[in-house]
C-alpha cells in the first residue's frame, strides 16, 4: 500500500496496453499468416475469407480462454495467498488439481466421455474438483471458524493422495489412455466447445467481481486476523467465501485447460512488488497480468517448435519459474 | 454524568479447563483512564482478549455503553471501541495506508475508496502522534517504537468511545514511554477519551491513571482497586507480588512509586 492511486491509474493503464499487445498477437501469429494490422479490416469484410475463418473460429476462442484462465489462476492464487497469508500458496496447494487429475482420469480410463461425449472431460474435472474442495472445507469447518494452517495441511495431504491415486491409474491404464492423460495434465489452451470457453470467461470475470467486494477485508486481513476482527472484519465469513471462489476459479481452470503451472504462484507476487499489497488494486492487476502472462505464453508455446506445439504449462513452468528466481534475487529484504 | 463507559459483571474466562479469571467486575467511567495490573499470567492480555470479543466468557457480562458486546455487530463494535495489541506486526505496508484502515470499520459494503474525510482523520491522528514524517514509509521498515505510535494513530482513526491499549509501553525506551501516555492523558482531557489499558510497569500506571485494578495470579480474581494510592500501598504489591518493595511519594507528582527492595527475596510470612 506504498503506492497511491496516480500509481494504480498507471499499473491498470500499461496492463491494459499489454492485455491489447497481448490479444493481437494472440490473433496474429501461427501457421498462417495474419498481420495486427489487419485485423480489423479481416473481420470487417467478414465471413468468406479464410483469415475470417482461422481468426473467429480457432485463435478467437483460443485467445479468450488464455485470458479468462490465465486471470482466474492469478486471481485464485491472490486470493489464496491473502487468506492464508503465505507465499508459498498457490492455486494447486489445496489438492484442487489432483481431484480434477483423478476425475479426468477415471474419465478416459472408464471411457465415461464415450457415453456421454467429449464434455465428459470438463465435467469429470469440475466434479473430482468440487469433491476435493468440500472435503478440504468439511474436515476444517468447527463452529464457523476456517483453521487456516490445518486447512493448508489437509489440502496438500489431499493433493498427495489424488496423485497417489492417479500414478496408480496410470499404471493400470493401456497406452492409448495413458497419452491422453499425460496430454491432459500437461495443460493446453486448445479447446473446441465454444459454450465452455464462453463459461470459462464468465466464470473467471464473475470470480473477479465477486472477491472485489472482499478487498477491504483482505486488506484487514494483511493485519492478522484478531487485528481484523478488530477494524470491524467477518474474519469468518471473508475466509469461507474468498476460499470457495478461489477453490471454484481454480477448478474452473483446471477442468478446462488442465495443469497450467506457475501463473496462480508468480503473478501475484510480482503484481504485489509493484503495486504493494492493497487488494483494491492487486486483485484486478492480477487477474490482467494473469491473462497477458498465459496468452503470451500460449504464443510461445504455439511458435517454438512450429507447426507443432508445446503444451503451454511446460512454457509457463520454464518461463514463468526462471523469470520469478531472477525477480527474487534482485529484491532486498523478505518477500 | 452518564452511565460507564464500559462495565464488566461477573466475568469469569478460562481456557479449557483452566481457569485464568474468576468473577471479575468494574466500570470504566467516560473520560477516565483506567489500568489493569497484576504479575506476569495473571490474565491481563486474556481481559483484553475478552473485551475485543477474542475469547468468549465462561460466564458474567461486558458490556460497552450498556450494549452486550456479544450481541453486537463487527462494524458496530470497532466503530466504539479500537484495541491496540502488544505487538504490532511488521506488516509490509505504508504507515499512512496502516492508519487508513481504521477508517474501515465505517465504510459500507459497496464502497471501496476512503473518502477526504477520512484521509483527513488519518493525517490529524499521524500529526497527534508525531508519524507524519513516516507517512510513506513502510511498517517494517520503522522501528518497533513507531510501529506502536502508527498503532495508536490507527486506533485513534477509528474516533473510538473506549481505546484499549495492551501493554502500549512494552518494549519501548523511556522517550517513547512517555510519549504515548502522555499522549494518552492529553487525549483523554481534549477528546474526552476513556482509555483500559493494561500496563506491566507499576509505576507508569501510577502516574497516568485514574483508576486501578491489581488482579491477583492465586485468587485470579481483582485484589484491590480505586486510585493509585490506595491500590499501590506496599501490603498489597508484596501480597499480588510476593516481592519487597517500598511505597514512596513521587516528588514530582506526588503519586505513589514503587522501588524494589534488592537482595532479599520476598519470604512467606508463617
Amino acid at each position: 500500500m506504498t503506492k497511491g492511486p496516480a500509481i494504480w491509474g498507471m499499473t491498470l493503464a500499461v496492463l491494459a496496453l499489454l492485455l491489447a499487445f497481448a490479444a493481437g498477437l494472440s490473433l496474429s501469429v501461427g501457421s498462417a499468416d495474419i498481420r495486427i494490422l489487419d485485423i480489423p479490416g479481416i473481420l470487417a469484410r467478414g465471413q468468406e475469407t479464410t483469415a475470417y475463418g482461422i481468426l473467429t473460429g480457432i485463435r478467437l476462442p483460443r485467445m479468450i480462454l488464455g485470458l479468462a484462465i490465465g486471470g482466474a489462476l492469478a486471481l485464485a492464487g491472490t486470493l489464496l495467498q491473502a487468506m492464508f497469508k503465505n507465499p508459498l500458496v498457490e492455486p494447486y496447494t489445496l489438492g484442487i488439481s489432483g481431484g480434477a487429475s483423478l476425475g479426468i482420469c477415471i474419465n478416459i480410463l472408464f471411457k465415461v466421455y464415450a457415453h456421454i461425449g467429449i464434455i465428459a472431460y470438463p465435467l469429470s474435472g469440475f466434479a473430482g474438483a468440487s469433491l476435493v474442495i468440500f472435503l478440504v472445507y468439511g474436515l476444517n469447518r468447527r463452529n464457523r471458524h476456517i483453521r487456516s494452517n490445518r486447512m493448508l495441511l489437509t489440502g496438500v495431504m489431499i493433493s498427495y493422495v489424488a496423485s497417489s491415486l492417479v500414478m496408480l491409474l496410470m499404471a493400470l491404464a493401456e497406452t492409448d489412455d495413458l497419452q491422453n492423460i499425460v496430454l491432459w495434465i500437461m495443460g493446453s489452451l486448445d479447446e473446441p466447445d465454444i459454450a465452455l470457453i464462453r463459461l470459462a470467461l464468465i466464470g473467471s470475470l464473475a470470480g473477479l467481481a465477486l472477491s472485489y467486494l472482499f478487498c477491504l477485508d483482505l486488506n484487514g486481513l494483511l493485519l492478522g486476523e484478531e487485528e481484523a476482527a478488530g477494524l470491524g472484519v467477518n474474519t469468518g465469513r471473508t475466509k469461507k467465501w474468498v476460499f470457495f471462489i478461489a477453490s471454484f476459479l481454480t477448478g474452473l481452470s483446471v477442468s478446462v485447460a488442465g495443469i497450467i503451472m506457475f501463473a496462480g504462484l508468480i503473478v501475484p507476487h510480482f503484481m504485489r512488488m509493484i503495486t504493494g499489497p492493497d487488494h483494491r488494486i492487486l486483485l484486478v492487476a492480477s487477474w490482467l497480468a494473469g491473462a497477458v502472462f498465459l496468452m503470451l505464453c500460449d504464443v510461445l508455446a504455439r511458435t517454438v517448435i512450429a507447426p507443432l506445439e508445446l503444451p503451454v504449462g511446460v512454457i509457463t513452468g520454464i518461463i514463468g519459474g526462471v523469470i520469478f528466481i531472477w525477480a527474487i534475487s534482485r529484491k532486498t529484504g523478505d518477500i | 454524568m452518564s452511565g460507564p463507559v464500559l462495565e464488566i459483571d461477573g466475568l469469569t474466562l478460562a481456557y479449557g479447563t483452566r481457569t485464568i479469571l474468576k468473577d471479575v467486575s468494574f466500570k470504566v467511567l467516560p473520560g477516565q483512564v483506567f489500568s489493569i495490573i497484576g504479575p506476569n499470567g495473571a490474565g491481563k492480555t486474556s481481559l483484553v482478549r475478552a473485551v475485543s470479543r477474542q475469547l468468549a466468557p465462561m460466564s458474567g457480562s461486558i458490556r460497552l455503553k450498556g450494549q452486550d458486546i456479544s450481541a453486537m455487530d463487527n462494524n458496530c463494535l470497532a466503530r466504539q471501541m479500537a484495541v491496540v495489541r502488544q505487538t504490532v506486526d511488521p506488516v509490509p505496508m505504508a504507515v499512512e495506508a496502516y492508519v487508513l484502515l481504521g477508517r474501515l470499520p465505517f465504510f459500507n459494503r459497496f464502497q471501496f475508496f476512503e473518502t477526504q474525510k477520512d484521509r483527513d482523520l488519518a493525517a490529524s491522528y499521524m500529526d497527534v502522534t508525531g508519524i507524519k514524517d513516516l507517512a510513506g514509509m513502510s511498517m517494517d521498515r520503522i522501528s518497533g517504537g513507531e510501529r506502536q505510535l502508527a498503532a495508536v494513530a490507527r486506533a485513534l482513526t477509528q474516533e473510538p468511545d473506549l481505546l484499549v491499549l495492551d501493554e502500549p509501553t512494552a518494549h519501548l525506551d523511556i522517550t517513547h514511554q512517555a510519549k504515548i501516555l502522555d499522549l494518552v492523558r492529553r487525549l483523554r482531557q481534549t477528546m474526552g477519551l476513556t482509555v483500559l489499558m493494561v500496563i506491566h510497569d507499576l509505576n507508569l500506571a501510577a502516574e497516568y491513571s485514574d483508576c486501578l485494578a491489581l488482579i491477583d495470579k492465586t485468587t485470579r480474581t481483582i485484589h484491590a482497586m480505586g486510585t493509585p494510592d490506595q491500590v499501590l500501598t506496599r501490603e498489597n504489591i508484596e501480597q499480588v507480588y510476593r516481592t519487597q518493595v517500598q511505597v514512596e511519594k513521587n516528588p514530582v507528582s506526588g503519586r505513589p512509586c514503587v522501588f524494589l527492595r534488592t537482595g532479599g527475596g520476598y519470604k512467606e510470612r508463617i
